[in-house]
């Protein structure tokens, strides 16, 4: 018997990678904007896009790709504000990976301009995933605390925008909002920040915009 | 968590290895995790243990090697490693500093038995 060493240097996430990066030449070449949104489980995902659907109805196409553990209920909410939503139930898994996304795409209208994918609610594993999104955005809600970022410094450093959700209850928790900011910012200065209430409609025109520039930077080849 | 899925690409590379290379087992396993991968070593490992019963690696030992974090500035073309999350040059405190080590998981080497 006779042993050697040999490297390798072979990336683990070789396999979601190339996956991704197919979905995100797909989604370019059709001129549909990838988003992904990350955060942990209450904290207003699917609230913020019923309200997105709301500002968008009648200027913009959206759809949903929807990702759980277990149930449809998610997909059924984003359904009943007349947008398509495909749902993926992981089974117990911690996050989406891209060969999923690549799944369900074949399910979702060729004719859109927004695809959000809501990830599984958790702040740590889908950190690690790329699903092919040419926009991840983090929500940290004002409930959760405003020490999140240096705690899960991966999620926030993975991401391009950070959407501090449930404003409107800033009056009656001890979140400051300036130091959930500057710490985010410590970890990823190019973050862009927004502050928004889904439910009354405050900050939701500068997150619109925002994705409406991504849009137009996408389809005029300089995303 | 999702060491175990982790832990199951690890294997597919094994086994793709070991046929290349004509080996029956693989007696040790070089894993390479950045500080900002987002996974834990002690779950990697504890999910490696579980996983090789009856594999080609069942006697394999693990070894994780954790990579620091290193940024390199553009700025003022400083390269430095970061052992917390203040992400800026050493140097000269640019903001725009990419992150060109830490991020990745990735099997380095593999001792084969032939």
């Amino acid at each position: 018997m006779t042993t050697k060493t040999i490297t390798v240097v072979r990336d683990l996430l070789a396999t979601n990678k190339q996956a991704a990066a197919a979905i995100r030449a797909e989604l370019r070449a059709r001129g549909i904007l990838g988003v992904n949104l990350l955060s942990s489980p209450g904290s207003g995902k699917t609230t913020l896009l019923e309200a997105l659907a709301d500002r968008f109805r009648g200027r913009f196409r959206m759809a949903v790709i929807e990702g759980d553990i277990e149930t449809e209920r998610d997909a059924e909410r984003i359904r009943a504000k007349g947008i398509p939503a495909r749902q993926i139930t992981t089974g117990g898994a911690c996050h989406l990976e891209a060969k999923m996304i690549g799944q369900a795409l074949k399910d979702v209208p060729a004719a859109i301009d927004f695809l959000f994918i809501e990830n599984v609610g958790n702040l740590v594993c889908p950190a690690s995933y790329d699903l092919g999104e040419d926009v991840r955005l983090v929500l940290l809600s004002t409930p959760e605390g405003d020490d999140k970022p240096a705690k899960y410094p991966q999620a926030f450093l993975s991401a391009d925008a950070l959407v501090l959700t449930k404003a409107d209850l800033l009056p009656y928790l001890p979140f400051d909002p300036g130091k959930a900011a500057a710490e985010a910012l410590a970890i990823k200065p190019t973050l862009r920040v927004f502050r928004v209430s889904a439910l009354c409609g405050d900050g939701l025109d500068g997150l619109a915009a925002y994705f409406v520039e991504a849009l137009e930077r996408l389809r005029s080849g300089r995303a | 968590m999702h060491e175990l899925s982790l832990i199951a690409s690890v294997f597919e590379v094994l086994e793709d290895e070991a046929r290349k290379h004509g080996a029956r087992r693989v007696s040790r396993v070089v894993l390479r995790v950045g500080l900002m991968s987002g996974v834990v070593p002690e779950l990697l490992e504890s999910a490696f243990e579980s996983y090789k019963i009856g594999t080609l690696a069942a006697a394999a030992t693990l070894e994780i090697e954790v990579v620091p974090v290193k940024l390199r500035c553009p700025d003022c073309g400083g390269e430095a490693v970061r052992a917390d999350t203040d992400f800026s040059c050493a140097a000269c405190g640019s903001r725009r500093v990419e992150i060109v080590e830490g991020r990745d998981l990735v099997v380095g080497t593999i001792d084969l038995e032939t």
